[in-house]
């Protein structure tokens, strides 16, 4: 057996990803403002009690104690208990859940859709603009919380229909941002250099003018998602949005409203809940306006 | 190498008539200067010619073919244009490497990383500015790469929109030595458009001076210090110039 080892070749260092340093420094940045750092833990949060949601929460959010119901907050119910005697802290837990779905799906809708209506019409301008812009303000004519009204009585009211109602109402304000950071800089010169390579627009759109319109579009869709958050718990206060016996928060705050004078605790934890993460998602977007300056991404 | 043929190009804005008529013919491998005042019609002669602005009448020529009838790759590989801010030409969200690379990509070459090496040579960078953003070089530098990103498609003809007047004196005369060295190795046709004749006295072979979007003469190097111009408007933008020249 011989002795010999092959001497391995050093491994030529790999250069870290630009989009791994953007978002390192991003984090860096936001940490570095308590406002900011708020809303980042705030969220954090959120993600991970949504995720653990079965082991943080104490009791079954959907189990009924009859003997039980009504109580204070004490060492067995933190939150105290509602009407039905449930938990109101594992709905709460619970409940996070459901705000996490609704954010992200709304987002999910939401961008793609904006920055698709907002880049196109900007880039393309004449015809296709005035369509796109104009269908935009037909959206953007509906009150949104009236749209969605109308829009989860046509379809009966749950929780999906709430998310689509309100997903059709967020887009125009993102697709009209989108188009007029568009229009700044359609004209610009490496636009011109890239059509000059050959770019056909689709790839000039994806390429060049979606990454400049993205940070103040993110920054956008942070701070609407206070609004959509707002918006869902005000569908859920109304009976349109969750149906019980879901724990959404505006529901909660909704069947509580009825012992709100003798027993505190049955609103004032989701309506706690509802006031952090939606304020957590306003400072988050004030910081990532700064973060999210070109100069500040890629320093290294 | 491939000359450039322009006859009878005019374009209007709306109700205003930006060019009237221009024609001149550009010999391959020379490099030819468009001289004039401000909105006298220089960049807009490039943007025609190029395509990037299609309504346009007249015909433009570039080695045997017409500009408008060309596929837009092969007319890649023909035409490409540096321009003139060089804080401008380049995307700001993309890396030095994204933007020299996107173009052979969308052209299909191959062999990319080591053309990506030799444009950098060639315009005399290090080859890891690479890995660097624009707002992390200077302004020679960034013109630089705004010359390799137009020479990495191996065009015949550069259009050059004022490639100098962004940038200090002394940075200009760096990234005009360049350009005439890379005219030297590669035999490119220039047409220049400058509106400082020094610039042109040292570039160019021939140059024309436009007016109100028409060309008013068609001059030799030698016309600006030997009084060659007969037109009035000629004779009084070349005397301008020198004064101004005797003048710092």
């Amino acid at each position: 057996m011989s002795m010999t080892r092959d001497i391995p070749a050093p491994v030529p260092r790999r250069r870290m990803p630009q989009s791994l340093i953007a978002a390192r420094n991003i984090v860096a940045f936001l940490t570095r403002s308590p406002t900011s750092l708020f809303g980042l833990v705030v969220l954090a949060l959120l993600i991970l009690v949504a995720l653990f949601a079965p082991l943080i929460a104490t009791h079954d959010p959907y189990a009924q104690n009859l003997q039980a119901t009504l109580q204070p907050p004490s060492g067995t119910h933190f939150f105290g208990t509602d009407e039905l005697g449930r938990d109101i802290f594992s709905r709460l837990v619970h409940g996070s859940r459901i705000t996490l779905t609704i954010i992200s799906l709304v987002t999910v809708v939401v961008g793609p859709l904006g920055l698709f209506f907002g880049t196109v019409a900007g880039y393309f301008g004449g015809k296709v603009d005035t369509v796109l812009m104009r269908i935009t303000d037909i959206f953007l004519s509906f009150p949104s919380l009236i749209l969605s009204l109308a829009f989860v009585a046509a379809l009966g009211p749950s929780l999906n229909n709430a998310i689509i109602a309100i997903a059709l109402t967020a887009w125009p304000p993102i697709a009209r941002l989108a188009r007029a950071e568009t229009l700044t800089f359609r004209q610009a010169d490496y636009i011109a250099a890239a059509r000059l390579q050959g770019a056909s627009s689709a790839r000039i759109i994806w390429k060049s003018i979606v990454p400049m319109c993205l940070p103040s579009v993110t920054i956008r869709l942070t701070l609407n998602m206070a609004t959509v958050i707002l918006t869902a718990a005000g569908l859920g206060f109304l009976g349109l949005g969750a149906q019980p016996p879901l724990p959404e928060w505006g529901a909660m705050i909704a069947t509580g409203r009825r012992y709100m004078i003798d027993s505190w605790w049955l609103v004032t934890f989701p309506g706690i809940a509802i006031l952090c993460v939606s304020l957590a998602f306003n400072l988050l977007g004030d910081g990532l306006r700064d973060a999210l300056d070109p100069k500040q991404m890629n320093k290294r | 190498m491939k000359p450039i043929i322009i006859d009878r190009l005019s374009i209007s804005f709306g109700p205003i008539r930006v060019l009237h008529d221009v024609s001149f013919d550009v010999t391959a491998g020379e490099c030819f200067g468009l001289v004039g005042e401000s909105g006298s019609g220089k960049s807009t002669i490039l943007r025609c010619a190029s395509m990037l602005t299609d309504i346009w009448d007249g015909t433009v020529r570039i080695g045997e073919h017409d500009v408008r009838k060309m596929p837009v790759a092969e007319r890649c590989r023909t035409v490409q244009m540096v321009f003139q801010d060089p804080y401008g030409s380049l995307h700001p969200r993309h890396s030095i490497r994204t933007a020299l690379d996107e173009g052979l990509r969308i052209n299909g070459f191959d062999d990319r990383e080591a053309r990506l090496a030799q444009a950098m040579r060639d315009v005399g960078l290090p080859v890891e500015f690479l890995d660097r953003y624009p707002h992390q070089l200077s302004g020679g530098q960034r013109q630089r790469v705004a010359i390799a990103r137009a020479l990495i498609l191996e065009p015949d003809v550069l259009f050059l929109d004022e490639p100098t007047s962004a940038l200090d004196v002394s940075v200009q005369a760096e990234v005009l030595n360049l350009l005439v060295r890379l005219q030297q190795e590669k035999g490119f046709t220039y047409l220049m458009v400058s509106h400082d004749l020094a610039v042109v006295d040292h570039m160019c072979d021939r140059f024309a001076i436009m007016q109100h979007g028409r060309i008013v003469e068609v001059l030799d190097r030698d016309a600006i210090t030997g009084g060659g111009a007969t037109q009035p408007y000629a004779k009084q933008l070349i005397d301008a110039s020198l004064e101004y020249e005797r003048a710092i």
